[in-house]
């Protein structure tokens, strides 16, 4: 009971950054996130802007270096598909500590990681400040159509759900004396996948039967408002934003220098 | 004389595999009327529940609350007046928070605004969880998240309340407050139910079904005095418990 109490990208916390409503974060995130895209990767101070924009926000919403550093992880996957790029990549080669890299798989692996980890850094700050319950809010007032948060909102609300149920029916397994790592338990598991696929499916069809009980009849009710926070103010608009005003600037100044 | 809250002839229902679960169900409820159903598993309690407000539509026969016929014209407003606790709260609550699952219901009915809110504060307070109205479900013990369930259903003012196996899961404290809330509600109250200790306590009437007929129809008392009734429908009252004088 009582899955997902706190999520793992969740830090709990008080901070200017977590008061401001969820759409201007997003807005925010989005323009940082473009204004790091498009600029230009053969030019590095931008980057230094960037990281250091990364560091001050931080700083304001009070999330540690440690806490946030070992989540970054999550980028991991992607890394290693740049490492070979300059392996990998043809063309003009050079010499580095003996071994012959190719130039432009350099600069396209210098690429994916700077942009992704500066990508990473600023979506982790935004779900380390924001509890995935304001989330459907903050879309619908972006103007999000209906149809998607309530898809967004039966997504977060039942992830947890089958997650417990996922660890309910492992728990279940393990003290039969499965052991999940063995080879020949495969079979097991895909089993196990399957039972969950189906109880999902019925679980969606009793979802569905409660909210036709409920007089659903297929149109979403606003309701993300019921119980919401305020609007946000000007201020908080102007101050939030501030920082992706800061890349957006730099990526800008870039392009102009370049 | 009122019409009956509740009056059903001759239904019948089979699922699209042919298996019949309910075989000719005839029973009329008064208004103000506290009944338990009973019945062994798969005697066919959840599917005649979900016939009382359209969510399944009959094979054959006739289902009426409060006098109007359940047809295809008088389902949303027999969907309002019918409320439906389901068994397992985690279908029922799916918003972000509480507030905004128990303002689903009447939201869906029309009603918005101040009207709205005051709704939901009247259906969590009843249901003692003003406190934890902006929580996620999630967050919830299984007694608060039944409770949460109910208020719900209680948003939507339905004259006709249907529980599923309320008592199912709670631990003894949640199922005597769950018992105490629900003993405060003058709404006439269908309670589908295992736990006959439970249907003592909360009805005056109960009816038995299974494989899909009615078999016992009767006061509470009388029908957990018969031995052999119960018996017979693979029902029997918990060690240790006497049926309580009325």
């Amino acid at each position: 009971m009582g899955a997902g109490h706190s999520h793992p990208l969740y830090r709990d916390g008080d901070s200017p950054l977590h008061r401001v409503p969820a759409e201007v974060k997003i807005v925010a995130l989005l323009a940082f996130v473009l204004a790091v895209v498009a600029t230009p990767r053969e030019m590095f101070w931008p980057f230094a802007i960037y990281a250091g924009i990364v560091l001050v926000v931080w700083q304001v919403a009070r999330i540690p270096l440690r806490w946030i550093l070992p989540r970054m992880l999550i980028e991991a996957p992607f890394l290693v598909l740049a490492v070979l790029l300059p392996f990998a990549e043809g063309g003009e080669r050079v010499a580095v500590a003996g071994l012959h890299l190719s130039v432009s798989g350099l600069w396209a692996a210098w690429g994916i990681v700077i942009k992704g980890t500066l990508g990473v850094a600023a979506s982790l700050t935004v779900a380390a400040t924001t509890s995935a319950r304001q989330l459907p809010l903050a879309l619908s007032r972006l103007g999000v159509p209906g149809l998607v948060t309530s898809m967004l909102v039966l997504m977060i609300r039942y992830i947890d759900v089958l997650s417990a149920e996922v660890s309910r029916m492992r728990m279940a397994r393990i003290s039969r004396g499965d052991s999940p790592r063995g080879l020949h338990q495969a079979g097991a598991i895909a089993k196990g996948v399957g039972a969950l696929f189906l109880r999902s499916y019925e679980r969606g069809e009793r979802v569905y039967l409660a909210m036709l009980s409920r007089g659903f009849d297929g149109r979403v009710p606003e309701l993300a408002d019921v119980g919401a926070g305020p609007r946000a103010s000007a201020a908080q608009w102007v101050t939030t934003l501030a920082p992706a005003g800061v890349a957006v600037f730099a990526a800008a100044s870039a392009w102009v220098l370049q | 004389m009122t019409a009956p809250a509740i009056r059903i002839e001759g239904l019948r229902y089979a699922y699209p595999d042919g298996q019949v679960a309910l075989d000719g169900v005839d029973l009329t409820i008064a208004p103000g009327e506290r009944v338990a159903l009973l019945g062994p598993n798969g005697a066919g309690k959840t599917t005649l529940m979900l016939h009382l407000n359209g969510v399944l539509t009959a094979t054959a026969g006739a289902v009426e609350i409060s006098g109007t016929p359940l047809t295809r014209k008088t389902i949303r407003d027999i969907r309002r007046r019918v409320g439906l606790v389901f068994q397992d709260p985690d279908d029922q609550l799916f918003m972000p928070t509480v507030a905004q699952d128990v303002a689903f219901g009447p939201a869906n009915f029309g009603v918005t605004g101040a009207e709205l809110a005051s709704r939901v504060h009247a259906a969590l307070e009843t249901v003692s969880m003003t406190e934890h109205a902006d929580r996620s479900p999630a967050h919830l013990s299984g007694g608060q998240r039944r409770r949460a369930a109910l208020a719900t259903v209680l948003a939507c003012e339905p004259e006709i309340l249907v529980l599923d196996e309320p008592s199912a899961n709670l631990d003894p404290v949640a199922r005597r407050e769950l018992a105490e809330t629900l003993a405060t509600l003058s709404a006439t109250m269908l309670i589908v139910t295992h736990d006959l200790p439970y249907a003592a306590q909360l009805c005056d009437r109960a009816i038995v079904i299974d494989r899909g007929v009615v078999v016992a129809d009767d006061a509470i008392s009388a029908v957990l005095s018969d031995a052999e009734l119960l018996a017979a429908h693979r029902l029997e009252l918990p060690w240790g418990f006497v049926v309580p004088a009325r």
